[in-house]
């Protein structure tokens, strides 16, 4: 490294410049003690405003309950922000996110990392890190059933432990982390049904632990049961996971990226079981994932999110068959598809904007090939294409229409 | 395609790694790793490696660049047997093989500029001469996408896709022959895979590189590779041209492995051949065909007899007794 210095100090001009210009990028990436100070203080009060909120005692029921637009769905999530007040800034992780799942039906969750898919699905479950992490704004409605629906981000801790890993529940990436090692199987889910079914026996209970064992394709159900995590291979730990998800007859499943860590070939074993297990227990579920492949074969809806909001929903059909934000467009191409040989892949230029400092015009212009005059202004309008498909660019706009064309 | 073309060939490698128990650490066995596996990898082409985890890919890549000592067989890299050369020699021959791992998170050192990682193994091989020394860094960081201005930065200042840039311009920089590339798409997002895909095949162009690709996701493989070898517990079972492979799988395990991928469109529904359990242990393999017991074509002669490499077109290799016209003759005859 003396090297270096030695041939930068020869050049005085040239290192002031440098000196300048490293102050430059320092001003835009860090900020001084005094201003984190100052943040921190303004969040603190926003954030003890809310948790004072929260930790009220006796919440009257009629506070959170709520109705369906649509009975006929599990959940809907109606402009939900959800903010991180950091020491560095606010991060808007889902700012503005609507859409429904119906009742017994596939709605995939499609983006890159960052772009807030698991904040929404954390939102749901009152998952998210507090304090730090609000539920700042928006609904998201849970159809309980009978005509009873509640707002979630509302709902004290006791009511949502009810609800949470009972009529809604989550299987997560990593089944390795996700179970705990130093129990066995059979324990683990046993805990979860008796929590949840305070009045079943424990002969009962583990009458229900081994009949959903060998509901998920676990041969040597008996066998699985008195295991520990580390004796099963990840294939198997995931069908354990989904065991224990569906174990009380869960309304809603949320899968956060249920393959991702798994071999193609169980891959395939996994989402054989949900499509049929979804079937068989009439669920609905919710899959998160960036695997477009993953995607096409199980969901009936996709969202696309980018940078904490949706740019693109609609059917599977129609997403696959006509994207039309210039970014789903990019993420399709940018995969390789067997059979299909390119040249050189499509890769969308530059990467996803800070967090902390989004733009006001559309988040996705800095990266977009097809963006004109209009993308300056502020962020794009939900446009409907069709009943279902909704796209968020000024391309597709009415009045801008023409423009493009040309 | 002439023998002397050959860049990398593999003969015969394998890897075992001993199980020891007990007070005194006595073998009770041997993880088979990797048993036996023979490809050729001719000079400025890819060789796409596929298999589901545990089958050996990776041991093969670390055997190849000797981080593991082999067991038996032959790694002749242009012309030498890396696993008998001597320390001076193997230090001599080392900035020719490089190898780019999968996770760019754990392999760049914490403590360390980029221009220092990049750079110190540049330094210790005596690359370039000092006083170029600046300005090469600076010309395999432009190479790789990297900016001059990155040079003093830690790697935690990065993402993931960056880091990957750095792991490659840090093989990169020892002007290497041969790249062995250890997952390198595997953790990164996919509008990011595509960029680092493009960026590998835009330096194979400009320095004629020669890669092993290793990954367990075919579309990618299929995207860059020349030709394809499909491993299933530590052994080759097809070896074919990539188009071959993906034209027209022959192995029962191809079969199925290539039916798993899930097709980006919602309309095509496949008549998927699904694997019934998971890869069998490999410290003890199945006795005869190794796959047999997931095998849906599986044939009495497969549990005891090993098969035989057949080779079906020219270039075309499979390791399966389907194809094996002795046997199926057999068959034939016993009906």
């Amino acid at each position: 490294m003396s090297d270096i210095s030695k041939n930068n100090n020869s050049n005085i001009n040239n290192d002031k410049e440098q000196a300048k210009d490293k102050a430059l990028r320092k001003k835009a990436n860090y900020i001084s003690a005094k201003e984190t100070s100052a943040i921190s203080k303004r969040n603190r009060k926003i954030v003890d405003s809310f948790e004072a909120r929260r930790k009220r005692k006796n919440v009257q029921e009629s506070e959170y309950t709520t109705t369906m637009r649509d009975p006929n769905n599990v959940v809907e999530f109606d402009d939900l922000h959800t903010y991180f007040f950091t020491d560095i800034g606010t991060v808007k992780a889902v700012d503005g996110v609507s859409f429904d799942i119906p009742q017994g039906k596939t709605v995939g969750v499609v983006g890159e990392s960052g772009c807030g898919k698991s904040v929404t699905s954390l939102s749901l479950m009152q998952l998210v890190q507090r304090p730090q992490g609000q539920t700042v704004k928006g609904e998201i409605r849970f159809n309980e059933g009978g005509g009873k629906a509640y707002n979630i981000p509302d709902m004290p801790d006791d009511k949502m432990q009810k609800i949470r890993g009972n009529q809604i529940s989550m299987i997560f990436q990593e089944p390795m982390t996700s179970l705990n090692p130093v129990f066995r199987i059979g324990a683990q889910i046993n805990e979860v049904i008796e929590l949840h079914n305070p009045e079943m026996n424990k002969d009962a209970v583990r009458k229900r632990t081994l009949e959903m064992l060998e509901l998920v394709g676990i041969a040597n159900a008996e066998g699985v049961y008195n295991m520990f995590p580390h004796e099963l291979s990840g294939g198997m730990r995931q069908r354990v996971m989904i065991g224990m998800a569906l174990s009380c007859n869960p309304k809603l499943i949320i899968a956060d990226e249920p393959t991702t860590a798994l071999d193609v070939t169980i891959q395939a074993q996994i989402l054989d079981l949900l499509r049929n297990l979804k079937d068989k227990i009439n669920s609905s579920i919710m899959l998160i994932t960036h695997d477009l492949g993953v995607i096409a074969e199980m969901a009936d809806y996709v969202v696309v999110m980018y940078a904490g909001r949706i740019v693109e929903k609609g059917t599977a059909h129609e997403i696959f068959h006509s994207p039309s934000h210039p970014y789903t467009v990019g993420l399709m191409e940018s995969k390789p598809a067997i059979n299909k040989r390119v040249e050189r892949l499509y890769s969308i230029p530059g990467k996803v904007p800070n967090p902390i400092n989004m733009p006001n015009y559309c988040y996705f212009r800095d990266r977009c090939n097809r963006a004109f005059d209009k993308c300056a202004g502020e962020y794009p309008p939900e446009i409907y294409l069709s009943d279902t498909h909704m796209v968020t660019c000024y391309r597709y706009a009415e009045d801008t229409k023409g423009e493009v064309d040309k | 395609m002439s023998e002397n073309t050959n860049l990398l060939s593999v003969k015969n490698l394998k890897k075992y790694f001993p199980i020891k128990s007990g007070l005194l650490g006595g073998q009770k066995g041997a993880v088979k790793a990797v048993d036996g596996v023979s490809f050729d990898i001719p000079k400025g082409k890819t060789l796409g490696l596929v298999g589901e985890s545990g089958c050996g890919k990776t041991t093969i890549g670390k055997t190849i660049l000797r981080l593991h000592d082999k067991t038996e067989g032959e790694v002749v890299f242009d012309g030498v047997d890396i696993h008998s050369l001597s320390r001076e020699e193997l230090r001599k021959i080392r900035p020719r093989i490089q190898i780019i791992f999968q996770d760019p998170y754990s392999s760049l050192s914490p403590r360390m500029p980029i221009g220092e990682i990049i750079g110190e193994a540049v330094r210790e091989h005596g690359i370039v001469p000092k006083e170029q020394f600046d300005d090469y860094i600076t010309k395999i960081m432009r190479d790789c996408g990297l900016q001059e201005y990155h040079k003093d930065r830690y790697p935690h200042e990065f993402s993931g896709g960056q880091r990957q840039r750095i792991c490659i311009a840090r093989a990169l920089a020892l002007n290497p022959d041969f790249i062995v590339c250890d997952e390198p798409v595997s953790a990164l997002d996919v509008s990011i895979q595509a960029q680092i895909i493009n960026l590998l095949e835009d330096l194979q162009d400009k320095y004629n590189l020669t890669y092993l690709f290793i990954s367990h996701d075919l579309s990618v493989v299929e995207h860059i590779s020349d030709s394809v070898g499909v491993m299933y517990l530590g052994s080759l079972v097809e070896f074919a041209e990539t188009d071959a492979i993906f034209g027209k799988p022959l192995h029962p395990y191809t079969q199925a492995l290539f039916s798993a991928i899930p097709v980006p469109d919602p309309d095509i529904k496949m008549d998927r051949v699904i694997l019934e359990g998971s890869i069998p242990s490999p410290a003890n393999p199945p006795k005869g065909c190794k796959f047999h017991t997931r095998c849906r074509y599986a044939m009495d002669v497969c549990k005891v007899e090993p098969p035989r490499t057949i080779e079906v077109d020219p270039g075309h290799k499979v390791v399966c007794h389907l194809y094996d016209e002795e046997i199926m003759k057999n068959k034939e005859n016993e009906k």
